[in-house]
This record gives C-alpha cells, sequence and structure tokens, in this order.
C-alpha cells in the first residue's frame, strides 16, 4: 500500500504576475521573465535578494537554464528549480515549491514562466521540440500541435460523439471571459456561427481552435502563510495536488490523460470533491483537452464532456466558471507561460484580485496543467485543488 | 480518393519556376536505421532482441524492458488507420505549397503506432500497408498504401513526392549504342515516359539496333559523348532544361587486374568514361536539375547511376574495372549531397554482371539488360535509393552484411 502523502499545511501561494502578452516581441525570454520577476518582488514588498528559492519555465531561454538566470538576475538563491513542461509546468513548480517552504529549504520562493516570440521562433520551437518529433512527426507535414491534436480531436469525436459545436462552446465562452480580461490579446466578441464558419486549419482542428502564438510572462509567488499575513500578501492555500508522466501508454490515441489515473488521489488528499469546486482552470492548448480535463477530473463521467458544456454555462458568471480569464485560446499563448496561466488566473479569483469577471464568492479552485506532445501526446499531467487561505 | 495524375500541360516559358524548398532538420542515429531500410525499398522497424517488442519511433533503449539492444528487422508492415487529418495551414513553406497535405496515425498489427503520410486511396478505419520511402530531404517516410494494393500502387500526388516514377516526365539515357540503354528505351515507354533523349558518341560509327532505336516514337538521339566535356556541355545547353531523370548507362567494363595490365590507359579510359563521365554529367546537367526539383508532377527528380555490384568490393578478374566502378560510387555519394536540397535523387542501381559480350567468359547466373532496364524504372517507382540487380547482386549484399572480410577473400581465391 502507497503511504500516506503528508498535506500541504503552513504553505501559501499569492502575488499573482502576469505580465501583458505582445503577440510578437524582440526582446529575449531573459527580458520578459525579468520583467515578471520586477513585478513580483515590487509587488510582495521585497527586494530581489529576498528571493532565495527560484523555480524557472521556458522554452525560448537556450542556451540558458534558471542556473543562467541567476547570475543574469544578480540573484543568489539557495534552492533553484528548472521546470521543462511545457503546459503541466505551473503546478509542477507549485507542488515543489511548496514542498522547499514547507521543510524550510527556502523562505521565499518566485515561480516564474516566460517566453519570448520573435518571428520565426515558433516554427524553429516545433522543428526543434523532441528527438521524437524531429524523427516522426515534423516531416510529416510539419502541421505543429494543430495537427497532433487534429488527430486527437477525430479520434475523441468518433469515440465519444462530440462535435464541432461542442468545442465551440468552449471556445466562444472563453471568449466572453477575454472580453473583460484586458491583457488579452484577442477581444473580439466569437458566436458559435463564426467559430464554425472558420477556415480549416487541420481537419477537425480550425481557427478559432488554434491558440495564438505570443510573448509575455506568468508568476507567483510561494511562502508561508503566516509570512504572507504579515506582509499582507492574500494567498491560497494548497490542498492537494497529482503529477503523472506517459500515463496509459496503451491508449491507441489520447482519450485520457494521466488524470485519469490520479483523481482519487487528487480529491482525497483535498477533503473535498468535484462539487464543491467554484472554479476550473484547465490547460487548454485546444479544446477537446479542456474537455478530457472536466472528465479526467471528474466533473463528469468519461465520454460524456459534450453534453456537460451542452447543459452548463462556463463563462465566469455562468453555473460552471471555467477558464475565467478566457484562457490561452483568447489569452494567448507565451511558451512555458501558457501552463501558468490557469494557476495565476486562479490565485488572483480565489484572493479577490479579478482583472477581469471575478466569480462571485468563490472559495475552492481546480487549476490543470497538460504538457509536451513528444510524439503522438500530451506526456505530463498534473492538477491541483486550491482554496481561499 | 486517388487523384488522377493527368500529363502536365506546356510550361508557361514566362511564368516563375516553383523552386525546391527543403524540409531540413536534424534526426537521430537511430532514426537512421530506417533510412537505412528506406534507402532499400524494405520495411523494417526496431526489434528489441530480448522482449521482442516492436518499437517506433526510434529509440535506444526498450520502452518494456528497457534493454538497450534494438536491432531493426523486418516487420508486419499491416495496420489499420485509427485517424487522420488533412492539414491546410503548415508551418513550412516545404508543405504549405502542397496542402492539403493528410497524414494519420496507424496501429501497426505488430503494435506501435506510427504517424504516416496518406497515399490517396487510404481511408480512415482501413487496413493500409506501411512502406519506408525516402522524402525530398533523403530522410525516411512512412508512407501508409491501401492494404489491396500490389506492390506497384497507382501513383498518386502524395506517393509522387516519394518516388521518381517516369511517368509523364522526360528522361536522358546517356548511352544509346549499347544493349543496357536500347532496353532502358524500352522499359522507359512501357513506363509512360513522356520523352526519352539517348545519347549517341561518335554517331558517324554504326551500332546494332541503331534503325530500329531512331525509328521509335518519342525518342529522340542526341549527340553525348561523356568523355569529352565540350559534348556534355553541349548537349546540356540543348536539353539540359527539359530533362527530368537521367539514367547512366555508360558501361566500360574490361577484364583484367592491375599488375598484369599493359600501363595505365585501359584504367584511364574506365576513369574517363564512368567516373569523370559521371563528374561531367553532374556539372553540366545538375545545377538546373537542381533548380526544377519541385516544378509540378514533372518536375526533376532522379540521377539513376547504373553500377556493377563490383564497385562495393573488387574483383580481380575485372580489377580495373571495379576499381573504376568504385570511383563513380564515390562520384555519386558526394552528389547526393550536393542535390538534397534541390530534391534530386541520387539512384544506385548496383548490377551483377549483364548477360552481354563483355561478359562472355562469365558464367550464369547473369542478368539480361531487358530485366535491368525493367528493375531501374521499379526502383525509380520505389522510394528507395539502393536498388540491387540480379543474383549475383543480391548475394554480394548478403555476403558485404554477413562479413565483408569473407567477401574479400572469395573474390580473390
Amino acid at each position: 500500500m502507497r503511504s500516506r502523502r503528508a498535506g500541504y499545511e503552513g504553505v501559501v501561494a499569492c502575488v499573482p504576475v502576469t505580465v501583458p502578452y505582445q503577440r510578437y516581441s524582440i526582446q529575449s525570454a531573459h527580458w520578459w521573465i525579468g520583467r515578471a520577476l520586477h513585478t513580483l518582488v515590487t509587488t510582495a514588498g521585497l527586494e530581489p535578494r529576498d528571493i532565495d528559492g527560484l523555480s524557472i519555465s521556458s522554452f525560448t531561454l537556450g542556451p540558458d537554464t534558471a542556473m543562467g538566470l541567476t547570475q543574469h538576475f544578480g540573484l543568489s538563491p539557495r534552492w533553484l528549480d528548472h521546470v521543462p513542461m511545457g503546459g503541466a509546468s505551473g503546478v509542477i513548480a507549485l507542488r515543489r515549491a511548496a514542498r522547499a517552504v514547507q521543510a524550510g529549504d527556502a523562505e521565499f520562493v518566485a515561480c516564474v514562466a516566460g517566453d519570448t516570440n520573435q518571428v520565426d521562433t515558433f516554427r524553429k520551437t516545433l522543428q526543434g521540440f523532441s528527438r521524437f518529433s524531429q524523427d516522426a512527426v515534423y516531416p510529416y507535414g510539419a502541421g505543429g500541435p494543430n495537427a497532433s491534436f487534429a488527430l486527437i480531436t477525430r479520434h475523441y469525436m468518433d469515440r465519444f460523439g462530440a462535435k464541432r459545436e461542442d468545442f465551440g462552446r468552449v471556445c466562444v465562452s472563453q471568449r466572453d471571459n477575454a472580453m473583460q480580461f484586458a491583457p488579452a490579446l484577442l477581444r473580439k466578441q466569437l458566436t458559435l456561427d463564426a467559430y464554425m464558419a472558420a477556415r480549416p486549419i487541420a481537419d477537425p482542428i480550425h481557427l478559432f481552435d488554434c491558440v495564438m502564438p505570443c510573448a509575455g510572462a506568468e508568476a507567483f509567488l510561494v511562502c508561508r502563510a503566516e509570512t504572507a499575513t504579515a506582509m499582507g500578501l492574500a494567498g491560497v492555500r494548497v490542498l492537494s495536488t497529482i503529477e503523472r508522466h506517459n500515463g496509459f501508454p496503451e491508449d491507441e490515441i489520447q482519450f485520457r490523460g494521466g488524470w485519469a489515473m490520479d483523481v482519487d488521489d487528487l480529491w482525497a488528499m483535498a477533503g473535498v470533491d468535484a462539487k464543491d469546486v467554484d472554479i476550473l482552470e484547465t490547460y487548454d492548448d485546444y479544446p477537446v483537452i479542456a474537455m478530457m480535463q472536466f472528465e479526467d477530473l471528474g466533473f463528469c463521467r468519461k465520454g460524456e464532456a459534450a453534453a456537460f458544456v451542452q447543459s452548463h454555462d462556463l463563462t465566469a458568471s455562468g453555473s460552471f466558471p471555467h477558464n475565467t480569464s478566457g484562457g490561452q485560446l483568447s489569452v494567448g499563448q507565451a511558451g512555458a507561460a501558457g501552463g501558468y496561466l490557469g494557476l495565476v488566473e486562479l490565485i488572483r479569483q480565489l484572493t479577490g484580485q479579478a482583472i477581469g469577471v471575478q466569480v462571485a464568492g468563490a472559495r475552492v479552485g481546480v487549476v490543470s496543467g497538460f504538457g509536451m506532445i513528444n510524439y503522438d501526446r500530451g506526456l505530463a499531467t498534473a492538477a491541483a485543488v486550491l482554496a481561499a487561505a | 480518393m486517388t487523384e488522377q495524375l493527368s500529363r502536365p500541360t506546356r510550361r508557361n516559358p514566362l511564368a516563375r519556376t516553383r523552386l525546391p524548398v527543403p524540409l531540413g532538420g536534424p534526426r537521430s542515429r537511430a532514426a537512421q536505421g530506417l533510412t537505412q531500410a528506406a534507402a532499400e525499398g524494405v520495411f523494417r522497424l526496431q526489434v528489441c532482441t530480448v522482449c521482442r517488442a516492436a518499437t517506433y519511433p526510434p529509440r535506444d533503449v526498450c520502452p518494456r524492458c528497457l534493454s538497450g539492444e534494438l536491432v531493426f528487422e523486418a516487420c508486419d508492415p499491416y495496420g489499420v488507420l485509427v485517424a487522420e487529418t488533412r492539414i491546410d495551414i503548415s508551418g513550412e513553406a516545404h508543405f504549405r505549397e502542397r496542402a492539403p497535405w493528410r497524414i494519420g496515425s496507424v496501429r501497426m498489427d505488430c503494435g506501435p503506432m506510427v504517424v504516416a503520410h496518406l497515399h490517396g486511396g487510404v481511408a480512415q478505419g482501413q487496413r493500409v500497408r506501411m512502406t519506408l520511402m525516402l522524402d525530398k530531404t533523403g530522410g525516411a517516410a512512412m508512407v501508409a498504401l491501401p492494404a489491396t494494393y500490389g506492390d506497384v500502387p497507382p501513383d498518386d500526388r502524395v506517393l509522387r513526392e516519394f518516388t521518381c516514377d517516369p511517368k509523364f516526365r522526360r528522361v536522358l539515357v546517356t548511352d544509346g549504342r549499347g544493349s543496357l540503354g536500347q532496353a532502358m528505351v524500352t522499359a522507359l515507354r512501357e513506363a509512360g515516359a513522356a520523352e526519352i533523349f539517348v545519347g549517341v558518341a561518335d554517331g558517324w560509327k554504326p551500332f546494332g539496333g541503331e534503325a530500329a532505336l531512331r525509328a521509335q516514337a518519342g525518342v529522340s538521339p542526341v549527340v553525348l559523348d561523356l568523355t569529352d566535356t565540350q559534348s556534355v556541355m553541349e548537349c546540356a545547353s540543348q536539353i539540359g532544361g527539359r530533362v527530368d531523370i537521367i539514367v547512366n548507362t555508360a558501361e566500360h567494363v574490361r577484364a583484367g587486374g592491375v599488375m598484369a595490365a599493359q600501363g595505365v590507359s585501359e584504367a584511364r579510359a574506365a576513369l574517363e568514361l564512368r567516373s569523370l563521365g559521371l563528374m561531367r554529367l553532374a556539372q553540366g546537367f545538375g545545377p538546373i536539375m537542381r533548380m526544377r526539383g519541385a516544378d509540378g508532377v514533372d518536375s526533376a527528380c532522379a540521377l539513376v547511376n547504373v553500377l556493377a555490384v563490383h564497385a562495393l568490393m573488387n574483383w580481380p578478374e575485372f580489377g580495373v574495372a571495379s576499381a573504376a566502378e568504385a570511383a563513380a560510387l564515390s562520384m555519386s555519394q558526394c552528389l547526393r549531397a550536393e542535390f538534397r536540397g534541390g530534391g534530386i535523387r541520387v539512384l544506385n542501381v548496383f548490377a551483377g554482371p549483364q548477360d552481354t559480350e563483355w561478359f562472355q567468359t562469365v558464367p550464369a547466373p547473369k542478368v539480361a539488360p531487358m530485366v535491368l532496364a525493367r528493375a531501374v524504372v521499379a526502383a525509380l517507382r520505389g522510394g528507395g535509393e539502393d536498388c540491387f540487380v540480379g543474383d549475383v547482386a543480391e548475394d554480394y549484399r548478403a555476403r558485404l552484411a554477413a562479413n565483408a572480410k569473407a567477401l574479400e577473400r572469395e573474390l580473390g581465391a
């Protein structure tokens, strides 16, 4: 029998930071990460030297890693992490940082994700994404994630009877949320008709199923709850977390993520369950993945996400507030910052600091992450249940 | 549905020629095992010698038992197309101009999931036969064909990206004086080549089969002497822009070894034709072919070298000739690198002794010129770049793979 997991008592995540995104930037990832860190430090009322723990996620930092950034930024942390897990980076950075603070290995862990997007950055990132991709995906039409998720989406539609309209509901409601969220790059209203009429990119993926690559950065601070309180920082508690890599490798085509392996653990550790959740922030690189998270995290049964989105209002003021800032589909995908976007937004919502629509009375939220199509499926899955302090 | 290819219309001389856009990018060393299989036109996957699991994409460690003992083996090439998509928007110029482009996920009967290019006749849910071909940049490509198709699937738009089918293409056969060149013309006409240029050196000298060769419709004899730089350059200046495939059928076969030869004039003649001749051909025709590697259905696509298999290991009985063949082979390897960015394939066809006068003293089995010519056409229609024709060539290949040193001794015995 597996040993019982210790909780995350006494630790909070606070100081949510979003550096407004840009479609293209002439700056480097270092610059974007530096902007986020600067905002984080000044907002928290800290000096840079107070940061004794640092966690970094970025696709475009090369040839540097978190290590090089310490010298670049003039920091001397005693705890350092580099989380190269794409869309799962935020939750994974959080759960590691929480343990470090809990154990006393660091006092203030700044978790930062940021990427630049220069004119040819996205193509270059795809071209060199992974060894399996170089050998067995990229030369096959160079469709990038659009083509890989087209195959996953096609299979999901065939298997569970989901329709494009169902994915459209996810996209349209997120756009509604984004219209109130100033940093979002895509704030023009999207109708279901416009969604359906969009041009095909890689069938059944059409234009509004795709995120827009951009430059940006996100950050948050992890510290002891009493420290945050003393500093006047509103934080969120971590009720539970899960992480899984290469879950269900035997599935022909991905129709579920590793969350489904760990979902019981997630709720058992949290001491709450799905019906107690006020806000869900999923990783929405494509709407089908958001719908998989509804199922695999237990908000509905497997294969029933289409019915779920038909019977719920997914906007921030609706019956099931989902991706309340608009998600990557509307805000933009700033590389690894995309893996932080939901988490940073959830911290804002649960601490009453929403930039867009504030979900009224939100106490408990779930954020999940999904990262890295190494070959034909996303490998990393993670989720966290957070609660207002 | 397979798109029927129609005969391309005459080019508008004012229209810009579409230039090849290479799709580069590194491949892992393990993946070169697939390249090797594709080059030879066989289907192989990595198999773990410990637990027997077949695996894809290529790895260095078995995902079932963690052994490091993975070898490429012939595998069951059949599977089912589980999901497909049509890419309308690609991130690469190479595929943007070929859009829409279909790919799909295939569950192989032997286990792995393979993301593959799809022949036009393949549809989701159907059984497929997977083949390994070379793409325009020389990398291995998984191409799914309908399971019901034979060894020669109907040509289609997608397949044309991986093959060099002579149908609708204009071909230069470099030497029409010999029986191989003449057989080549016949085989290319059978294959639907649009026009066949046949090089004839020393036209004032009559040769066997000349009348029949000159009488064939769609066949245009041209003056071409591969031992003469000026002749090659003049020929290229006249027809270079219209040649899509070159089949180098020039031969110089003389018995004899190195020490017993009287001086070096025989060796010089052999090298002049086989090695320097290939060089002249490449200098004359290569640059324009390389510019025309993406020029539509009848783009320039291939340079075929018909080589004696003894290029791979010297046969002392024909020692000087073997050395000249080896030099030509080495040149062709260089040309592969130089042609790659232009989407032109250098196809080496290794033949055993032919059933011609120059091998009169050699015992059977020998290769009939017509068999060799049809094998060249089959190789052009396949997706590979190294082809072995005849029992002797196959025997050579097997012996080389098993123990090259043994072959050296066996040939010298």
